[in-house]
């Protein structure tokens, strides 16, 4: 009843002020950023994933040349500047909407640039916990963090690039939580 | 009882069954391309006994490699002619344990056990034909064990172990009788029949000389049968056509009571001190157990049609399902006072006028009629400039029809919180419940597409063991809002220790909601 009624009041509190919009700095708490070495792993990655584009421009590029039925340039040109301008700019954005919070019951994980996700996974819930490293992973020494939780939707939440140590670390956090309270 | 076990010997007569199935296809194969006559129909029927012979001793191979053994804290099963498996399953982690018997089985007096984990898929130990009365002792001495282990932890004041625990047969919750089945069976309303004509039909084709795809032949029938129509006047022909359209429902109809009458026949849900027990089928009998503790959600359901006469379907969400990934239907048609008594046996509050609902975003309804006319809107353009005049307005029709449904509809998109469940209810033809305690719920998500993040609303997704749960449309402090209480009242309870160890779950989660459900009432 108690939590009825501090629902309600809030809730006409909210539409007497607008909205807040959607960001990466709400009520719920400043979000940690994650290691900035996960946004050149995403850069490397985006280049890695244009580079069949790209490969694919310039073949068609040759095949206009022989035919001579466009001016050179203009297939692999508008290519080249798309893949670069998606390199530069793609990864710096996804790591800005990516974002975690470490509570001391619950890890909460932002992410998403067009379809944004907030999803809060209490340490209770959660049933086992992977820490996973691809070689570019390794490369750049970091990690991410898997938490399985029993539910259907969001089986399993995870958290990519964190520093390796850190990712360890939260993960010895998490399980110590799951085992005290599991005693 | 330690000892390693055999599963029934007759259970090796149906192998043998199955595989004179199987040899009917290789025999007539063998048959028919020696040619039919003569000699050729010999050599069908020794391929056919080779086949059965060889099905028949891999039948009885396996029964004599399958061993089960009842230990002090698991099952074992070992079986496998060549290769060996040895799978152990320890009492605390079995959901569910169901009997399931086939026609054949049941004439033979044979039950398969199944043991459910929640493991998913095809993960779960079944034992292949045990005689009914060995199936009923296992799972009641598996239930005994599972029992006995929990007993350590037992809470005195719970009311599942104060009851005789001994006692097997419970109080009948919910059960059909013949009209009730028939009454459920008329809105069981099915075409499905044709697809299996349809199929009937292929067969034909392949089988005999009539060339059933072939255009011309139907034409002619049509043609003939068309002049005959035509000669009758229009009275006559709305007759036929009125005369056909009865005998569509009529076997429509047909066809929904059959299946049901197959797959509900003297369904009995009975509450006894170790949960709900379900029992259906007129052929293929099934059994199902399932813990009051494991119920993590119930979802309320009902039809087009159903729903006008006051008829409405109760499941129960959890780990262990029905075939075809479905929740476990405890009362598949039923009165709504006649689902409350159940969903308050499971321990649930079933949401009453004290339920202080809130309502979608105004802003998605807004959304979502725009986004659903858009379509007809775009059609109309073409079909203004293009079609004969006055045809614009179909698409323009539907387009309005689009914004009044969905406008229509969102009055009866809510959802609730109370101080131990989450409610939603949604679609105004023929409206969905789904009840969630809040405890039992494992991760909350707040999702946003980029129009919901630009008109600040979201879905709601609550991670529900066994089922979905989404809320659709909830303003984005409002989302907020749920997702803290929900997780303040996972944080507040010690509850990894219930689900770690799943014994223990019914001290807190089903028992607190059952008794705050006792004090409500």
């Amino acid at each position: 009843m108690h939590g009825r009624a501090v629902l309600r009041h809030q809730g006409t509190m909210d539409r007497a002020s607008p909205l807040p919009p959607a960001d990466t700095h709400d009520e719920d708490g400043e979000l940690t950023r994650l290691h900035p070495n996960y946004a050149h792993a995403l850069r490397v990655r985006t280049t890695l994933s244009a580079i069949p584009l790209l490969v694919g421009a310039l073949v068609l590029e040759a095949i206009s040349r022989e035919e001579g039925l466009l001016p050179q340039g203009m297939i692999a040109g508008p290519v080249l500047l798309i893949a670069l301008a998606l390199i530069i700019r793609i990864p710096a954005t996804r790591y800005n909407a990516r974002g975690y919070q470490l509570g001391t019951d619950r890890l909460r994980v932002v992410r998403g640039l067009l379809f944004r996700s907030d999803t809060v996974v209490p340490f209770g819930r959660v049933q086992h916990i992977d820490v996973d490293q691809g070689p570019l992973d390794r490369f750049f020494g970091i990690a991410t963090l898997t938490l399985h939780t029993a539910g259907n939707h969001n089986a399993s939440v995870a958290l990519p690039g964190l520093g390796e140590p850190l990712a360890r670390e939260m993960r010895e956090t998490i399980r110590a939580h799951i085992r005290r309270e599991t005693m | 009882m330690s000892e390693p076990r055999r599963t029934a010997p007759l259970g090796v007569l149906i192998g043998a069954a199955g595989s004179v199935q199987n040899a009917i296809l290789p025999a007539a194969a063998a048959a028919f391309s020696t040619g039919i006559g003569g000699s050729g129909l010999w050599i069908g029927l020794a391929v056919g006994a080779a086949a059965i012979l060889i099905g028949t001793a891999f039948s009885y191979i396996g029964w004599r490699r399958l061993t089960f053994t009842i230990g002090e804290a698991d099952i074992r099963v070992e079986s496998g002619v060549l290769s060996r498996t040895a799978r152990s399953v320890p009492y605390e982690r079995i959901q569910d344990v169901s009997l399931e018997a086939g026609p054949v089985q049941r004439l033979l007096g044979l039950v398969a056990v199944k043991f459910e984990t929640g493991a998913g898929g095809g993960e779960d130990i079944a034992l292949q034909y045990l005689t009914a009365a060995e199936g009923e002792e296992l799972r009641r001495l598996v239930r005994e064990r599972r029992d006995e282990e929990a007993a350590a932890a037992a809470d005195p004041a719970n009311p599942a172990q104060t009851g005789a625990p001994a006692a097997d047969e419970g109080d009948v919750v919910f059960a059909m009788g013949p009209g009730r089945l028939v009454t459920f069976g008329l809105f069981e309303f099915s075409l499905a029949v044709f697809a299996v004509l349809g199929g009937l039909l292929q067969y034909v084709d392949n089988v005999t000389d009539i060339d059933v795809w072939n255009v011309d032949l139907w034409r002619g029938w049509l043609e003939e049968q068309g002049t005959a129509v035509a000669s009758l006047g229009p009275y006559a022909q709305a007759a036929g056509a009125l005369a056909g359209l009865i005998g569509l429902i009529v076997i429509g109809t047909v066809t929904g009571v059959v299946r049901t009458v197959l797959r509900d026949w003297a369904f009995t849900l009975t509450r006894s001190a170790r949960g709900f027990r379900r029992q259906r089928g007129l052929l293929t009998r099934t059994d199902v157990v399932m813990p009051v503790h494991r119920v993590q959600g119930l979802v309320i359901g009902t039809g087009l049609v159903r729903y006008r006469f006051g008829w409405r379907s109760l499941s129960f969400v959890s780990l262990a399902q029905d075939a075809g990934n479905a929740s476990h239907v405890v009362a598949p048609f039923a009165r709504m006072e006649e689902i409350a008594p159940i969903a308050a046996q499971a321990g649930f509050r079933l949401p009453g006028a004290a339920t202080a609902w809130q309502r979608a975003s105004p802003r998605q309804r807004t959304d979502k009629a725009v986004r659903d006319a858009a379509p007809f809107l775009l059609a109309a353009i073409p079909t203004a400039l293009l079609a004969p005049p006055g045809l614009f307005l179909l698409p323009l029709g539907l387009a309005v029809l689009a914004v009044g449904a969905n406008l229509y509809a969102w009055e009866f998109r809510r959802w609730a919180l109370d101080a131990g469940q989450v409610y939603a209810s949604d679609g105004f033809l023929s409206p969905k419940q789904v009840i969630a305690t809040r405890l039992k719920l494992h991760s909350v998500e707040i999702a946003q597409g980029p129009l919901a993040r630009l008109r600040g609303y979201a879905t709601v997704h609550l991670g529900l063991a066994g089922g979905n749960f989404a809320i659709a449309g909830v303003p984005l402090a409002e989302a907020r809002r749920l997702r803290a209480s929900v997780l303040d009242t996972i944080a507040a309870t010690d509850y990894s220790r219930l689900d770690g160890l799943p014994r223990d779950q019914p001290l807190s989660g089903a028992q607190s909601g059952f008794s705050a459900n006792r004090l409500a009432t």
